[in-house]
């Protein structure tokens, strides 16, 4: 994972549920590539391609809300996302993207300043988002949790674990 | 402490927590459902090989049930593959019905149990004193191979429903009452724990419905207290008496809101596309034409659920315009329908019967074209979830369901009281 994540951000509104990130039909994938091509295509045709041409999402309250599909996750990275900054997020995806390795953070602040097509700058060990000048802070996650995120997720995380014991 | 606080605590090895803390937790149960051959490729992955205790885990073959295409078919071939290579005796196979639904049948489920699974509704536990929670795939992966997963402790919400539900008005109201009162992050983060003199009234099947759609107001977990009906319903589910140790909050356990609902103000509701928060009183949409009616899901295909719905069909029709798709909940549900002809009802009504699982709520059959619209019982009308970007899904109690496919058009059910 980058420590520091710049780049244009998208911005959507409040509610963005998981079965419009990726629809259900398509959990028959579990692979980042498949899942992106079919990432938010309830929004339209070719929705998902507009994404690709920015690096971060940025949306209100309660970002990936109902169903608790992980591939949530993975589709948005599919798509070249490289991050997620909401006002807040629903609890299972939250769960997911850290599981996923998608970093992603809570700042309603900032989500209230940023326009779409800005662009931000994500310092995710200061714990902190720069934007036109100005600085927005953010709660860190605990240091156990972040390590899941910075290995790449949990998959990995586990992994170690395994080889540790040998 | 509160409900959701002493589980978590004994769960955890402590005698106290309090909101916001964050627990290594050891759930009693995993539930993996149609995703499971996602977590056991996640096993494969990595190189695991070990489950931490088979007898935790639960895998249930529902979304699509059964296999509609050869990928459907091979995932679940790994499913059953992976249950039998390691053991795990609470397997259940594409015949069984609704995972939530099959567990707590089969007595998997007791008062003070943690239970995460790969679904955001295994919040219905809590129609039985459990905490349950959904989790993704590889985070089930990592509790089959360690036993425990991160929690964090939830604030708590004390919802008291007072008074009795007028003619034509069930738990499914009273719960897009709710989410529409309170918004889709109403309780995000959430336990909501159910008290007041109309709990002890309420079926275990009423519970389970709203134990299952307070996740659609953002809820981790949520409770209604065990009691008498509770003891009932498990009698001779659970393996032995020893499992039942019911949890209850204490006298003095701190919560951050309280929310008091009058039942007898309560009236039918609907909620409207694409958002569960997006809920109307029937009479603001009534007259809204429907092509498909769904009585099926978690949430709302339960034998009380198709009894409500076939009182109202019985020696009417469903209008020519209407499908009428009934999908029970569970194999015992289905069996239990057609004993006491509650299936024949339905089906001579113009319903058509479908085998259980969640069926049209997965997108397993009954889909929707372009500019369609379904009624269903369901939980989630979300953009798209049924079918074509351009179709729209109202949701509704099983009794508006029943009266409006009677009249092809959403209905208020009082008038077929
Ligand atoms: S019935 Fe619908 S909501 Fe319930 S578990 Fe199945 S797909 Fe999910």
């Amino acid at each position: 994972m980058e420590a520091v994540i710049q780049g244009r951000v998208y911005k959507f509104g409040d509610n963005i549920n998981s079965d419009v990130i990726i629809p259900g039909r398509y959990l028959i994938y579990i692979d980042k590539e498949r899942l992106g091509q079919h990432a938010f295509e309830m929004l339209g045709e070719g929705f998902g391609n507009t994404l690709r041409s920015f690096d971060i999402l940025v949306a209100g309250r309660n970002f990936g809300c109902g169903s608790a599909r992980e591939q949530a996750a993975t589709a948005i990275q599919g798509l070249g996302i490289r991050a997620v900054v909401a006002a807040s997020f629903a609890r299972t995806f939250y769960r997911n993207a850290i599981n996923d390795g998608l970093p992603i953070v809570e700042c309603p602040a900032l989500v209230a300043a940023v326009a779409e097509g800005d662009s931000i700058r994500i310092d995710l060990a200061a714990g902190k988002i720069g934007h036109a000048g100005k600085e927005y802070p953010f709660p860190q996650m605990p240091d156990s949790v972040r390590k899941i995120l910075e290995l790449g997720g949990l998959g990995e995380y586990l992994r170690g674990k395994l080889a540790e014991r040998g | 402490m509160t409900i959701a606080e002493k589980i978590l605590s004994a769960k955890s090895g402590k005698s106290a927590v309090t909101p916001g803390e964050i627990v290594e937790a050891c759930p009693d149960l995993v539930m993996s459902h149609t995703a499971t051959w996602r977590s056991a490729s996640v096993m494969k992955r990595i190189g695991a090989t070990k489950l931490y205790d088979p007898e935790r885990l639960a895998i249930v073959l529902d979304h699509i049930s059964p296999a509609k295409t050869e990928k459907y078919a091979a995932d679940q071939q790994i499913s059953r593959n992976f249950a039998r290579e390691h053991g795990v005796r609470k397997f259940y196979d594409v015949d069984a019905g609704i995972a939530h639904l099959v567990l707590m049948e089969a007595g998997h489920v007791a008062p003070g149990d943690l239970i995460v699974g790969t679904d955001s509704h295994c919040t219905i536990y809590g129609s039985l004193g459990a905490l349950g929670t959904g989790i993704g795939y590889t985070e089930v992966t990592s509790v089959w191979l360690t036993g425990k997963l991160w929690m964090k402790v939830p604030e708590s919400v004390r919802i008291a429903l007072d008074g009795w539900f007028p003619g034509g008005v069930y738990a499914k109201d009273l719960m897009l009452y709710l989410i529409g009162k309170l918004g889709a992050d109403g309780c995000s983060y959430q336990s909501v724990e159910f008290y007041g003199s109309a709990i002890p009234e309420l079926s275990v099947s009423e519970r389970m419905t709203m134990a299952n759609l307070a996740m659609e107001m953002g809820v981790k977990c949520v409770f209604v207290p065990p009691d008498q009906k509770t003891a009932d319903y498990l009698q001779g589910r659970l393996p032995n008496a020893a499992r039942y140790q019911p949890v209850y909050a204490d006298a003095d356990a701190v919560y951050g809101q309280r929310i008091d609902v009058d039942l007898a103000q309560l009236e039918p509701m609907v909620a409207c596309p694409h958002e569960v928060e997006n809920t109307k009183p029937v009479g603001e949409v009534a007259g809204t034409h429907i092509d498909q009616a769904f009585l099926g899901s978690c949430a709302n295909a339960k034998y009380e659920d198709l009894v409500v719905a076939a009182k109202i069909l019985k020696g009417r029709r469903v209008h020519p315009g209407v499908r009428l798709i009934v999908t029970p909940g569970s194999k015992q549900i289905l069996l239990e329908a057609m004993n006491s002809g509650v299936l024949q009802a339905l089906l001579e009504a113009g319903g058509m019967v479908t085998n259980p699982g969640c069926g049209a709520c997965a997108g397993d059959g009954g889909m929707l074209a372009d500019g369609e619209v379904c009624l269903s019982t369901a939980n989630r009308n979300f953009l798209g979830r049924m079918g074509s970007g351009k179709s729209s899904i109202y949701l509704s109690s099983p009794a508006t369901l029943a009266a409006s496919a009677i009249k092809g058009a959403i209905a208020d059910p009082r008038e077929f009281a």
